[in-house]
């Protein structure tokens, strides 16, 4: 649905590299929201026309619908290995990843960490929404202890399912990361940092400075069944301080880089 | 050009790289590992892709990327290896794009072995991954015949946007033999109508993905498949016939085990026992009908393989209980002496042979002294 509006009166446009497709997330779900930025992003930085994406599995599986970009959709947990095998034939080409938190910290733990070990020149959007969202909202690597989902339905226990994985952190150790941050999506002023963020990590790809990857701790009002403004209360109430957000790797080639 | 001394597994890197190889993507695994280590530089030193991948199932993804790009790709692997690359096969097979696999295979199941074997026939030929489809699958008896192929395969797998597997048993990819390498071709990107290397301003934009929510859609990407692979099983059968014009039996045999055959016969022939070899080339699309024809007129069939007797069911469903089968198999890595075949030649034409029996099973008893 296109809604025309007198170009002197015009505020707010949908980005050049997004199509016209209503959204399948559910209400107050911040997909779309990071959807948003990684187009405007792109839009701005000039790139949109040579971007490729990678979905994966997960609810963004069909992220595809949304940017008007080429884009291949990904085995579960495997975007990274794909992004490599593409940005190693393209190596001109902008190849960018959005991967959820069972896609990326579960099953695909080995494909992140070696692509990132690798320093393959391309980014990471991470979302974490603390579980899976597309099937029904079971446990995730991220799971904050004690939280209720559909497969730890007394609360994670972390005595018998473990503890939530802090990927970011992780990640900042490995020496081919260029850049690697924690930003949340739960209110305007996170939302621009966000933006921000997502901007250097394309910056830092387009100057051949590593792997790069943006987590963005995001909600699921359906599975955690919640409003969505509760739900971005839950984000700024208990995952901010799980999750903390923060830069965990700028390389000093990065530093550099003024936006 | 003049032929030089190649051993197997580099023959398979060096003619792929003459091919236009411009990425590939591997894991050490023996006895493939010679590949993976030729192109590490090779590629290099040509400015092309390669990247040693953390595990098997990075390197199909990093093919299946590549592969998506529009380019020229391959990876290699032995049986364990391939086990896990089913997922990517699986998806680049919905995804309808080339790629080539190369399973230099090893004794199995398990960790087994890396003594040659040809256990992942059935894994080749009529599976692997899940859903509906079907690779080409082609299978060299000599370094010659793998480089043959190896260049062979890149065409297939772009003419049908499919998947080509190339199976050799681990002796082929490990011998050296006196064979001619093609000419460098230089690399040139086929400008595909389907590849997704980004729209930089000059088309609509491209996705390529392997899931179709709406059965609908689904079962249209299943018949498109298999409308291929109908043409595929018209065009591409290829196997090789040896003393089959008056031969009033065959044994039919791919890869070593055909090769070693190949041997057996001479000898019988030697004998004065008319015997004939039918070697298949394309193990998928299977050469049924050079069988169904050959049911009409020779009195039996003897199938030798290096497995308990996967081949052995497309043979008993191209003869289709006209004529009787028999099968003589060694496993597990073993590799039979042309004497083993030659005996069995010997049997099977001297003595009268039940169409009823299970040819299997009477082998099995047949294998006594082994167990």
């Amino acid at each position: 649905m296109l809604i025309t509006t007198a170009p002197n009166n015009l505020v707010y446009e949908r980005p050049t590299g997004f199509t016209d497709t209503p959204t399948h997330y559910c209400p107050g779900c911040t997909h779309g929201v990071s959807h948003r930025l990684v187009a405007e992003v792109l839009e701005e930085m000039g790139v949109t026309d040579k971007t490729i994406g990678v979905a994966p599995v997960g609810c963004a599986v069909f992220a595809y619908n949304y940017f008007d970009i080429d884009f291949v959709e990904a085995p579960h947990g495997r975007a990274p290995a794909m992004a490599t095998g593409i940005k190693r034939v393209l190596p001109d080409r902008i190849v960018f990843t959005y991967q959820g938190d069972g896609d990326l910290a579960s099953i695909g733990m080995g494909e992140i960490v070696h692509a990132a070990a690798r320093g393959e020149n391309l980014t990471v959007i991470f979302i974490n929404n603390a579980n899976y969202g597309m099937t029904g909202g079971q446990m995730a690597p991220t799971t904050l202890p004690g939280m209720k989902t559909t497969s730890s339905p007394l609360g994670r226990d972390v005595e018998t399912q473990g503890f939530p994985i802090r990927m970011a952190e992780m990640l900042s150790t490995l020496d081919g990361v260029g850049y690697c941050v924690r930003r949340s999506l739960h209110d305007p002023k996170n939302i621009r940092l966000s933006k921000k963020a997502i901007r250097m990590a394309f910056e830092t790809q387009v100057r051949g400075l590593g792997f790069s990857m943006v987590e963005l701790l995001s909600t699921c009002p359906t599975n955690w069944g919640m409003t969505p403004v509760e739900s971005l209360k839950f984000v700024e109430q208990h995952m901010v301080p799980f999750y903390p957000l923060g830069d965990y790797k700028v390389a000093a080639g990065v530093a550099q880089i003024k936006v | 050009m003049a032929r030089e001394l190649w051993k197997g597994n580099e023959a398979i890197a060096e003619a792929a790289v003459r091919a236009g190889l411009e990425a590939y993507f591997g894991y050490p695994i023996t006895p493939q590992t010679e590949i993976l280590e030729y192109l590490s530089h090779r590629m290099p030193e040509l400015g092309r892709a390669f990247v040693q991948a953390e595990s098997e199932l990075g390197a199909i993804n990093m093919v299946y990327g590549a592969a998506c790009a529009g380019v020229r790709v391959m990876s290699t692997s032995s049986s364990p290896g391939v086990s896990l690359m089913m997922e990517g096969l699986s998806y680049i097979a919905g995804t309808e794009v080339p790629a080539v696999l190369v399973n230099v295979m090893r004794g199995g199941p398990g960790l087994g072995n890396i003594a040659p074997s040809q256990g992942d026939y059935n894994q080749a030929v009529h599976g692997g991954g899940h859903g509906d489809y079907n690779p080409i699958v082609l299978a060299p008896a000599s370094v010659q015949e793998t480089i043959d192929l190896t260049v062979l395969s890149f065409d297939l797998a772009e003419k049908y946007r499919t998947i080509c597997m190339i199976i050799l048993d681990g002796s082929i990819g490990q011998m050296m033999e006196p064979a001619l390498m093609p000419e460098m071709k230089s690399i040139q990107r086929a400008n595909w109508d389907w590849a997704t290397d980004a729209k930089m301003g000059r088309r609509e934009r491209r996705i390529l993905t392997s899931i179709y929510l709406d059965p609908v859609q689904e079962e249209k990407l299943n018949l498109r498949l298999l409308s291929r692979w109908m043409a595929i099983q018209r065009e591409e059968v290829r196997y090789k016939e040896y003393f089959l014009d008056d031969a009033e039996f065959v044994i039919i045999g791919f890869g070593t085990a055909g090769r070693v055959a190949l041997s057996a016969v001479r000898q019988a022939r030697q004998k004065g026992i008319k015997v004939g070899l039918l070697r298949p080339i394309t193990v998928s699309p299977f050469p049924t009908r050079i069988i169904e024809q050959l049911a009409g007129r020779v009195n039996g069939f003897l199938v030798t393989e290096m497995n308990s007797g996967q081949m052995l069911e497309d043979v008993r469903l191209a003869v289709k209980g006209r004529v009787p089968i028999e099968f003589y198999g060694r496993l597990g890595g073993m590799v039979p002496f042309p004497e083993e075949i030659l005996s069995e030649i010997e049997r099977v034409t001297s003595s009268k042979l039940n169409i009823d029996s299970n040819p299997r099973e009477e082998w099995y008893e047949r294998m006594a002294g082994v167990r």
